[in-house]
């Protein structure tokens, strides 16, 4: 059947019947605090082990919850199947006790959805949501359950095969297009590859690996596609966007040729997009036919799995040599341009003696040595984290990239943490982001997941505040956050291990001792307030306008 | 520009809100809407009228495709076709009005559907030139109401819009 291992849930009276079915079931039930949650752990499950992420929750408000979880995931392209349950059928449409259109509600918001009428439907239903959820582009899928459809019985048969003649994604791509796209970058003179999360959840990233390395073509992330290239690689230009390195933003400004993989040109990463790679033709490898020429038009597109694109080209491209014998030599210039942008204008901030929110993420990466997997929440922390751990393996980064949902990064480490028990999991974490689930402390702590949560603590809404600082003439309306808990005592109330960080001396030893307790655990850094995350690309203009330090 | 498009899609419920929020998340008007079942009571046929940006309308092509309930999804303007809509107007009368009215009905072909002392309900099908010049020439006796239901479309010829062949294996999960 489906090998679902885990599911993250909560219960309310319509999940009753399901609740009481799993009394002696060997699935791993984790019980959070907020349904919300349960999305957002079942979604980090997914991200960080490629597998089906799993929810259950009740009707009405239990249902309304998972919304923003649902939606986050939707963004994302994470493949999760959240069980809502519902109200009687004969009662649906009645205004019943707790009841809540949630197919209505999740419509746009999930890659399809059911209502099952019919307990006969129910195992089919369930085949084709796990199928619909992983296959083609990712997503979330709901199946909404009705109490009279989970009190009832029948004989129960899996299919073993389903066959949806109205959902057939395209994996393989058009070999005629594959063999253009080839041709144009061997005559190409500085090309670049523009990777995201496509490379992630087709597995690509060996692929993509070995055609870089094969034709020595510079490579840059979107936010989502981090991981999917080893950030350390000499090849690597970092993320581009909004809050890109300099060489990133720059090739793509200068490339005359973009090879965009499974990223879907969001307006974060190409900023004024009438000016995004003015130079440039655009190659564009998407299984998703809709995110073809939607916001950039693309001169050659390929509709189909990254993975299985990546092979095809490796394989052409053995069989064409001669079409690149003269490759090397033709992006020397470019290759060098392209280094002298990244040693000259690297990530970088000012070290004054305050406790810099960088220098923490450094410190996080240099201990770990990457080893680690990495959540976010939304805001400064995020982008911090995006720039200064470097990236090595795919799935070690959990973020909010598309929605961009405070509150995510937390409970997602605790659905990372479920599926790779013995890993680090370490949530980066703001002042402000973090409040947003901070409940699920008793759940990490009932179920003994040593999840790190590294607060970056400046005492603002930061990101927010940055643009006021840069936009509103420093004007802080509603981003002072001066009423905050103290986090090491609420760590404590929880049961959980909390420590302090002020001086930047303490950060080694103090994280040091973090990692290693076995506790669930927060790390309250007092880092410098009025702290940007340069560079900037201010929001409309285009990537080469970067705000540096 | 304006655009007939063909929408085939399960006959399950659920299926005309996916689609109809499509065009009203992107700020789109749906002119007209004709939903009925064909041949294979498994698949209804939308025929969805609309105008717009055409930019806009590839991405709600797509994105219509996208649906995991639509089969097919076709734009009439990539091939000949005919299209035909039908409206049902009630028009007042008295005795002054009553033969320049059957004179109409006659002339394109019209049926008077119900009659009152003071109103005639016709029936006239036809293309939009021929309902544009039809109301035109009605107007003036005085249209008490107005009800149509939207082309509906087919191709010409031996061309059909048919679910495709199912070749491949892409829709099938295995075990
Ligand atoms: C649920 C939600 N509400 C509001 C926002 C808007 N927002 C984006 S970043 C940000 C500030 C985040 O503050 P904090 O978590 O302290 O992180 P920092 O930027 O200071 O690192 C806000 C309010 C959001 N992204 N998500």
């Amino acid at each position: 059947m489906e090998g679902v291992d885990t599911i993250f849930c909560y219960p309310g009276g319509a999940t009753l019947n399901i609740t009481d079915a799993l009394y002696h079931s060997d699935i791993h039930q984790i019980v959070v605090r907020h349904e919300q949650a349960a999305v957002h752990a079942a979604d980090g499950y997914s991200r960080a082990s490629g597998r089906v992420g799993v929810s259950l929750v009740t009707s009405g408000p239990g249902a309304t919850n998972t919304v923003t979880g649902i939606a986050t995931a939707y963004m994302d392209s994470i493949p999760i199947v959240i069980f809502s349950c519902q109200v009687n059928t004969m009662l649906i449409g009645n205004d019943a006790f707790q009841e809540a259109d949630i197919v209505g509600i999740t419509r746009p918001c999930t890659k399809h959805n059911y209502l099952v009428k019919d307990v006969k439907d129910l195992a089919r239903i369930i085949k084709e949501a796990f199928f619909i959820a992983r296959s083609g582009r990712p997503g979330p899928v709901l199946v909404d359950i009705p109490k009279d459809v989970s009190a009832a019985s029948c004989d129960f048969k899996y299919p073993d095969k389903i066959f949806l003649r109205s959902y057939q994604p395209t994996y393989v791509g058009h070999a005629g297009q594959i063999k253009r796209l080839l041709k144009t970058i061997a005559v190409s003179k500085r090309p670049v590859l523009y990777t995201g999360g496509g490379i992630i959840s087709s597995g690509a990233s060996q692929e993509l690996l070995k055609f870089a390395e094969k034709l020595s073509i510079p490579v840059t992330n979107t936010l989502m596609g981090l991981g999917g290239f080893p950030g350390n690689h000499p090849l690597f230009l970092g993320m581009l966007g909004m809050h890109g390195n300099y060489a990133a933003n720059m090739a793509i400004t200068e490339s005359d040729l973009i090879i965009a993989i499974g990223s879907r040109f969001d307006d974060r990463a190409t900023g004024k997009v009438d000016e995004f790679a003015p130079r440039a033709k655009i190659v564009h490898i998407d299984i998703d036919p809709t995110s073809i020429s939607k916001n950039i038009k693309v001169d050659i597109p390929v509709v189909g799995d990254s993975k299985n694109v990546l092979k095809k080209m490796l394989e052409m491209l053995d069989d064409n040599k001669e079409d690149f014998e003269n490759f090397q030599q033709n992006i020397t210039d470019w290759v060098q341009t392209v280094n002298h942008w990244k040693n000259n204008y690297p990530l970088t901030y000012t070290k004054n003696g305050t406790l810099k929110p960088q220098y923490v993420i450094e410190r996080i990466y240099e201990l770990t040595k990457g080893n680690a997997i990495i959540s976010t929440e939304v805001g400064q922390n995020q982008m911090w984290a995006a720039q200064f751990f470097k990236f090595l393996k795919p799935r070690t980064i959990l973020t909010s990239g598309g929605l961009g949902t405070m509150g995510y990064g937390f409970p997602a480490s605790i659905g990372a943490q479920v599926a790779f028990p013995k890993s680090l999991v370490i949530d980066i974490a703001g002042d402000g982001s973090i409040q947003m689930n901070i409940q699920e402390l008793a759940t990490a702590v009932q179920y003994n997941l040593p999840v790190k949560i590294v607060i970056l603590n400046n005492r603002f809404l930061g990101m927010v505040r940055q643009w006021q600082e840069l936009f509103y003439e420093k004007r802080y309306t509603w981003t002072h956050m001066n009423h905050a808990p103290d986090f090491v005592k609420l760590a404590e109330a929880y049961g959980a291990a909390g420590y302090r960080i002020t001086e930047e001396k303490d950060v080694d030893d103090v994280l040091h001792e973090a990692f290693n307790n076995n506790k669930t655990t927060i790390v309250d850094v007092h880092v410098n307030p009025e702290e940007c995350v340069y560079p900037m690309v201010p929001a409309g203009a285009p990537l080469k306008d970067m705000l540096l330090v | 520009m304006r655009h007939i498009i063909s929408v085939l899609v399960e006959n399950e419920f659920g299926v005309l809100s996916r689609i109809a929020g499509l065009f009203s998340g992107r700020g789109f008007n749906i002119e007209s809407l004709c939903v009925a079942e064909g041949i294979d009571p498994t698949i209804s046929t939308m025929t969805i009228v609309t105008t717009g940006n055409e930019a806009i309308l590839e991405q709600i092509l797509k994105q219509l495709n996208k649906l995991i309930n639509v089969i097919k999804v076709t734009d009439f303007k990539e091939m000949d076709y005919v299209s035909r809509e039908m409206i049902l107007v009630k028009l007042h009368t008295d005795e002054k009005t009553r033969a320049e009215i059957l004179r109409m009905a006659e002339i394109f072909r019209g049926k008077i559907i119900d009659v009152s002392p003071k109103t005639y309900t016709l029936l006239v099908t036809g293309d939009e030139e021929k309902l544009k010049a039809f109301l035109a020439l009605v107007k003036p006796i005085g249209i008490k109401e107005l009800v149509r239901t939207g082309p509906i479309a087919i191709a010409r010829g031996e061309k059909t819009i048919k679910p495709k062949e199912i070749q491949n294996k892409g829709g099938e999960a295995d075990g």
